[in-house]
């Protein structure tokens, strides 16, 4: 109690260079604070809409089918297996055809996926509706980075040409039904949402699928015989990956806040132990313990830490919290560079976040300050007090 | 005079390290203090009266021989005993005052008070109390450097008064005083120690001080040359 009156009051006394180390700490308080609740709320965003979108409950792959390498798809489907027929027909799984194809919008050629679904799925947010249009095109529908890149418009027409099973190349007439707008490019950059029966024909493949997404809904995935169920941890790895070196530029920036702030502190802390030496002998000389005077001093350098939560706190929390609820719009290049995000990402600032980060600034500003104090262990007393150098 | 010893010194040396040897500053020094004295190390400059004042107040330790501070053998007492021992037992009164910058007047006086955890009530009384004794009463959220060079002596003695202490220690309190505040100084201590029964023992060459003194002891290189008791009190004013 004594030593945190003294060191706030001692704290205070030292006017603006207390003030300059406290701002600049709060400066690294609420840049890791956004930054750390930016990427929470970006991941967890994410996340959510790759669940809406794209990956259900967690996917099964067909055992052939890899999509990292290109050549596996054209082999990686069959029948989906007698373990997920129940849960296809209960509208619990829903099995997709991926083909590799060719489209030609404005006589350019530009490689696809072909993806066909059940127009009536209502496991993913994918507006699959206006797939069952009776047309003789094939009804596609594509997202609006898709659409930004091949200039079509709902109602034009493109060609495609694919490979079925016989490797023999085939052409047809498709129509855009319908453009979408989606957070997660996973679906759209490169994407034709196609019915899954005309794929089907198109590909020779009756009844067979590439992957089969699971509805949210089912908790324990059943085994299924030539196919290898993915999971969260398995489908969101990339974009944690992803996020995770989005984070390392936000952490940079508050390491060197910090350790900006600690080398000040430091220095503080030796200036005051060598100037206030009078003092040191005085408190010694009145019976306080050299430890507890080192105590002092350290309580004293480290509540520039709770100095400074508090200032972030001042201007921390109208900021952050406005972020908080209006959200951060994100530049429109970020929805081209085929990564999953919104336009407008809202950080999620977590109790352990803040928690933590205090954790972090209160220990490194605590050992920055004990280091200088210790010193005062080692003061000879009687020259402290005439304010002499021992 | 002495009701009870309070300090036994016997056959004390103090030695410093200096170049490759030792610095002897204080030589053999054997000397007793009783309760309620009023005495004083006077000597030249570097004769030891710092020297001997610290060693009393356990900021520094003999060499060789034996000081005994209430019952404590200072020598052998580690850091935190002999914190207690000033905490409990002694006060200090330095020449440049050592008030706590930060601190006000009240806060200054109040600081002791903490160290031995006493009660919020307890403290305000003894606080406001030692105020009196100083004459500061109207001072006490003044800052140390808002006052006076007497003023703050004044806070010093009060701090050093306000535990109501066994023994104070002062070391050439009158150093940087007038000699109408050096007076009013020493007359306040002289009335604590008669009323209080405070032993106090200062270190001085300053004649204004010597003249109050009931006990001088004359050193001179490290020496106890004269212990003499003074009879009459020649309270002269210049
Ligand atoms: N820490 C030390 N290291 C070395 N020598 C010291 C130390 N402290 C004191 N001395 C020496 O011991 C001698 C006595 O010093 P002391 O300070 O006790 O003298 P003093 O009588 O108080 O003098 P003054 O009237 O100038 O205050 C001096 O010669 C001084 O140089
Ligand atoms: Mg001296």
């Amino acid at each position: 109690m004594i030593a945190l009156k003294l060191a706030y009051r001692n704290l205070k006394g030292a006017g603006l260079r207390t003030w300059l180390n406290v701002i600049v700490l709060s400066f690294a308080y609420v840049i890791i604070i956004f930054n750390q609740g930016f990427l929470d709320g970006w991941s967890r965003q994410a996340r959510e809409d790759m669940i809406d979108w794209e990956i259900g409950g967690g996917v099964y792959w067909n055992a052939a089918y890899d999509p990292y390498d290109i050549f596996t798809i054209q082999d990686g489907h069959g029948l989906p297996p007698s373990a997920l027929q129940g849960l296809i027909e209960d509208n619990l799984a829903e099995p997709v055809l991926v083909a590799q194809a060719a489209i030609y919008p404005e006589g350019r050629v530009q490689s696809i996926l072909l993806n066909g679904i059940d127009p009536g799925q209502t496991i993913l947010k994918l507006p699959t509706a206006p797939l069952a249009a009776d047309i003789d095109e094939i009804p596609v529908l594509i997202g609006t980075r898709m659409a930004k890149r091949t200039g079509l418009q709902e109602g034009d027409f493109v060609t495609v040409r694919w490979r079925d099973v016989n490797d023999t190349f085939d052409a047809t007439e498709a129509k855009v039904v319908k453009i979408m707008k989606t957070n997660d490019a996973n679906v759209d950059i490169g994407q034709l949402w196609v019915p899954m029966n005309r794929l089907q024909t198109m590909m020779s493949a009756r009844g067979e699928a590439t992957t089969i997404i699971l509805s949210p809904e089912i908790t324990d995935p059943p085994a299924a015989v030539g196919w290898e169920f993915k999971d969260y941890n398995f489908l969101l790895k990339e974009v944690r990956a992803l996020i995770k070196t989005k984070s390392i530029g936000g952490s940079t920036m508050f390491i060197l806040l910090l350790f900006l702030a600690g080398l000040a502190i430091f220095d503080s802390q030796m200036l005051a132990v060598f100037k206030r030496r009078k003092e040191i002998g005085t408190l010694i000389a009145l019976g306080m313990t050299r430890t507890r005077v080192v105590r002092i001093f350290t309580v004293e350098g480290a509540m520039h830490g709770i100095l400074a939560a508090l200032v972030a706190a001042v201007y921390g929390i109208p900021l952050l919290g406005m972020l908080a609820k209006s959200g951060w719009a994100m530049p429109e290049v970020a929805d081209t560079m085929g990564i999953v995000i919104a336009e407008k990402i809202f950080p999620l600032f977590s109790i352990g976040l803040i928690a933590g980060t205090t954790a972090v600034v209160m220990i490194t500003v605590t050992i920055v300050s004990y280091i200088p104090a210790r010193k005062i262990a080692q003061l000879n007393p009687t020259e402290a007090i005439k304010g002499k150098i021992s | 005079m002495a009701d009870s010893r309070i300090i036994t010194i016997d056959g004390l040396v103090k030695k410093f390290p200096m170049g490759g040897g030792w610095f002897t500053a204080l030589s053999d020094i054997s000397l007793e203090f009783g309760t309620g004295e009023f005495a004083g190390f006077v000597g030249p400059s570097g004769s030891g009266k710092t020297t001997v004042l610290n060693i009393i107040g356990s900021l520094d330790s003999p060499s060789e021989g034996e000081v005994i501070v209430m019952d404590k053998s200072i020598g052998e007492l580690s850091h935190g005993e002999a914190a207690k021992l000033r905490n409990r037992h002694l006060g200090f009164i330095f020449q440049t005052y050592n008030l706590l910058p930060v601190y006000t007047v009240y806060e200054n006086v109040e600081f002791p008070l903490l160290l031995l955890n006493m009660s919020p009530r307890a403290r305000k009384k003894a606080v406001l109390e030692a105020l009196e004794w100083v004459g500061l009463t109207d001072k006490i959220k003044s800052r140390p450097a808002q006052l006076s060079g007497g003023q703050c002596q004044r806070v010093a003695i009060a701090r050093a008064m306000v535990k109501k202490p066994v023994l104070v220690l002062a070391d050439e309190p009158t150093a940087n005083l007038d000699a109408d505040n050096s007076h009013h100084i020493l007359e306040t201590m002289e009335t604590l120690n008669r009323e209080l029964k405070t032993t106090f023992i200062f270190a001085t060459h300053d004649h204004k001080v010597i003249r109050y003194l009931k006990r001088k002891i004359s050193l001179e290189d490290g020496r106890v040359v004269k212990d003499e008791i003074v009879k009459a009190k020649r309270k002269v004013k210049e």
